[in-house]
């Protein structure tokens, strides 16, 4: 018997040059913040602090606005196949240097390489491509209805996916005909910034796409700009209800994507095994900070002591550290705030009388690290049981009957995903039917492309990204 | 039916069909966790542990109408000293040859710790009556084979007389004794992800000590996937019965590359203690010629032409 350990495998950092300070990209050019001020960006794997970016005030608003308006005037002139041309350089520029982002990702955000090599990018790529192909079709995508852009649309990404997001964002606002403004989230800006490097590349007409940054308070200012058009938020509820009260009242469209605590509903009849996979690839992708995690796993009781021995097993093997090691399977957690979020639930969830669960694996002394973890023997008022814990944590319940499962998995204020594991068709119908979420999995989980639509019922949200539906995010009904 | 000894390890039929039925896998979700574990990145020191252990758990495999007493002493001697310019290459594990070549298999051995092992009961098609089989088995043991490897009956399989199969394999298990049984499945002839489980189920039943993919007859040999259904099944049979069962791979298996990938999902998904010639192995005739270049070249850095390596 022999123990058998890897050797470090790492991902040459050396691909990407990371400035020591950066500006906003505003009307095709990188410009100093007005404000003068500026925010740290740490690598949450190691604490070093990797850069600094600025923290926009209210003037680098009001530039990157007028900068946007500017760039509607020559984008919206451009023939849809022009703007269609574009999309399709950036992607497949996007493509040519992936590994420089994905490198720079994992750095910036501490998601492991393997994550950001093989899933972020690829999908960054394909959500280009896709919406590229729409920009030059999009009369024929709503027959019935005569559509316009909104023209000026702010948006505003999360920390999880902090490209992709972008991607998302970005991909059919320009297909649509739309400029933007986008600032991404405080801890991970240095991808969106390498982004704007893309558009200068790709020769993309000043003002199209205008990135800063900053915190929560440039946020607001954002929400709050008299030009802006149209709001494009992806982030937690409570902002998104702050979003929806500033924006009451005023013409400005908005979409929404927002929390989960979707239910992973795995029936007797399932493929144990795959089953195990599912629900792991579920959970601890991307360390639990996705929206649609399934964070919640109701079992059916006759399968749930076989099926937790067996997940705990398959737990053990994750390999938890370094995010640019090609063999870790979670990296670090995004940040001390996001830390420490997750460790007060987890706390909670033990003195509730939950029973926790958490693999045995040594961890980095520097960055911020979670043990991946499930909970057994809850019930479902504890809290561990409907919050978002955003994190490599894993909360089980159980249930009885198909009826018992669906009740147990709508109760809830959220409603973006859910899964389904059973090997009977049928089953997967009646089950898929009844569960109030955006998006339902059958026998996989997070399987995303860009044709397929995705967005929440409830407190998750509104608005569709991806698809025909996602077009339909930026643009409105013509006067 | 069966000895003390084969009942000790095997399990009441109905327990056998119970699980037998209950085999439901998802073949999407399986090949996406076999493709998963395909990406490791093995490098440096890991990478040298990994091909001494691929060496020491390889069936040096010659299976053809021409072996004759010359190609056996051949592939011998490399079994024993598979790189005589590189003493720290450690011995394979066995040489696998057909009964009427055990005899001349033993007495090159010698003292070594290599093993003699005799695929029998007629493989690789098996198609013959279960008395022969039997004389078969029997004439292997008796010319001093260590290991046994037989095919299962895939024409009862498909039948649908998964009993029929499972007696068989408990009165070859009995002939054999404490002699090791290995028992083939054809994972290329059993084409579904399901039934290489119910096979892998029965045969681990009937009181197998290996399961193994494939006579390396067919144009489909082993998989990582077919590897991962058999490793799922001893594992669960494990769970039920607290008996450790090995796995053998073999058919198409040549690079050093591919038989890495084999180690990682072992080494993931059963642990440490598969990683072991005891209970697993490579069944193959020029994987150990790769992974023999493959060690040179990590050692020095030299990717060496073949004819720097002796022939087996």
């Amino acid at each position: 018997m022999v123990d058998w350990q890897y050797s470090e495998s790492i991902e040459s950092p050396d691909i990407v040059s990371i400035k020591k300070k950066y500006s906003n990209y505003i009307g095709g050019k990188f410009v100093e913040p007005k404000s003068k001020k500026y925010i740290n960006t740490i690598s949450p794997s190691t604490e070093e602090l990797l850069s600094k970016v600025p923290l926009s005030n209210e003037q680098d608003i009001n530039s990157a606005v007028k900068s946007a308006k500017v760039g509607l005037e020559v984008w919206s002139k451009l023939t849809p196949n022009q703007r269609s041309r574009y999309l399709f350089k950036i992607a497949r520029l996007i493509q040519e240097r992936s590994r420089e982002f994905a490198v720079l990702e994992s750095l910036d955000g501490g998601k492991p390489i393997k994550e950001s090599r093989d899933f972020d990018l690829p999908q960054v790529a394909a959500n280009f491509f896709y919406f590229a192909g729409w920009a030059d079709k999009l009369d024929l995508s709503w027959a019935t209805k005569s559509l316009k852009p909104y023209g000026v649309v702010g948006q505003i990404i999360p920390w999880n996916f902090p490209l992709l997001m972008l991607a998302w964002k970005i991909a059919p606002a320009l297909a649509t005909g739309n400029t933007v403004v986008l600032k991404p989230a405080e801890t991970t800006p240095l991808t969106a910034l390498l982004f704007a490097e893309i558009c200068e590349q790709a020769g993309l007409p000043p003002g199209v796409v205008n990135i800063i940054t900053g915190d929560g308070s440039t946020g607001s200012l954002i929400v709050n700009h008299k030009d802006i058009n149209k709001i494009a938020f992806t982030g937690s509820t409570q902002v998104g209800k702050l979003i929806q009260k500033s924006l009451a009242g005023r013409d400005v469209g908005l979409t929404l994507e927002l929390g989960g605590k979707a239910a992973n509903i795995v029936y007797e009849d399932a493929a144990i095994d795959q089953a195990v996979e599912g629900v792991v690839n579920g959970i601890f992708f991307n360390q639990g900070h996705v929206c649609c995690a399934g964070s919640r796993l109701l079992l059916q009781e006759s399968i749930h002591d076989q099926f937790v021995k067996k997940l705990e097993k398959r737990m053990q093997s994750l390999r938890v550290g370094n995010p640019l090691d090609k063999n870790t399977d979670i990296g670090a957690i995004n940040s001390k705030e996001q830390l420490d979020k997750i460790t007060s639930l987890v706390n909670e969830g033990v003195e509730d009388g939950g029973e926790l669960f958490q693999t045995q694996c040594e961890l980095p002394g520097n960055g911020f690290w979670f043990r991946p973890s499930l909970f057994t023997n809850v019930q479902p008022s504890y809290s561990i049981a409907r919050e978002e814990i955003f994190g490599p944590v894993l909360t089980t319940l159980t249930f009885r009957t198909p009826e018992e499962a669906v009740e147990i998995a709508n109760n809830t204020e959220y409603g973006l995903s859910a899964g389904v594991w059973t090997e009977k068709g049928s089953k997967i119908l009646w089950t898929a039917d009844r569960l109030d979420a955006g998006v339902v999995w059958a026998n996989t989980f997070n399987k995303f492309d860009p044709s397929s639509p995705f967005g929440g019922y409830k407190e998750s949200g509104f608005g569709r990204e991806g698809g025909r539906h996602g077009l339909l995010s930026y643009l409105k009904a013509s006067s | 039916m069966g000895n003390i000894k084969t009942s000790d390890l095997s399990m009441q039929w109905s327990n056998v069909l119970e699980m037998v039925y209950e085999s439901r896998i998802d073949s999407v979700g399986l090949n996406e966790r076999v493709n998963s574990l395909a990406t490791r990145s093995i490098k440096k020191d890991s990478k040298l542990e990994a091909l001494n252990m691929i060496v020491t758990m390889c069936d040096l495999t010659t299976l053809e109408g021409e072996d004759t007493e010359g190609k056996i002493s051949q592939m011998v001697a490399k079994a024993i000293k598979p790189n005589p310019l590189d003493t720290s290459v450690p011995s394979v594990a066995a040489v696998c040859v057909y009964p009427s070549l055990v005899a001349i298999a033993k007495e090159k051995v010698q003292n070594s710790n290599v093993k003699v092992a005799a695929v029998s009961s007629y493989f690789p098609s098996g198609q013959v009556p279960m008395e022969s089989k039997l004389l078969d088995t029997k004439y292997a043991i008796d010319s001093g084979a260590d290991e046994i490897d037989i095919v299962i009956n895939r024409k009862a399989f498909l039948e649908g007389d998964y009993r029929k199969v499972y007696d068989e394999i408990v009165a070859l298990k009995e002939v054999c004794q404490d002699v090791h049984l290995k028992t083939i499945l054809e994972v290329g002839d059993l084409k579904t992800y399901e039934n290489i489980r119910k096979a892998s189920l029965i045969s681990l039943a009937a009181g197998s000590d290996f399961i193994k993919t494939s006579t390396g007859k067919l144009s489909i040999g082993s998989s990582r996937q077919a590897c991962y259904v058999m490793l799922k099944s001893v594992l669960d049979f494990e769970s039920m019965t607290g008996v450790k069962a090995g796995i053998k791979v073999a058919g198409g298996i040549r690079d050093a590359k591919d038989a890495i990938r084999y180690l990682v999902m072992i080494n993931e998904e059963m642990g440490s203690d598969w990683l072991n010639p005891e209970l697993f192995r490579f069944g193959a005739s020029s994987l150990l010629d790769d992974v023999l270049k493959q060690i040179k070249k990590l050692k020095t850095g030299a990717y060496q032409a073949g004819y720097y390596f002796p022939r087996g």
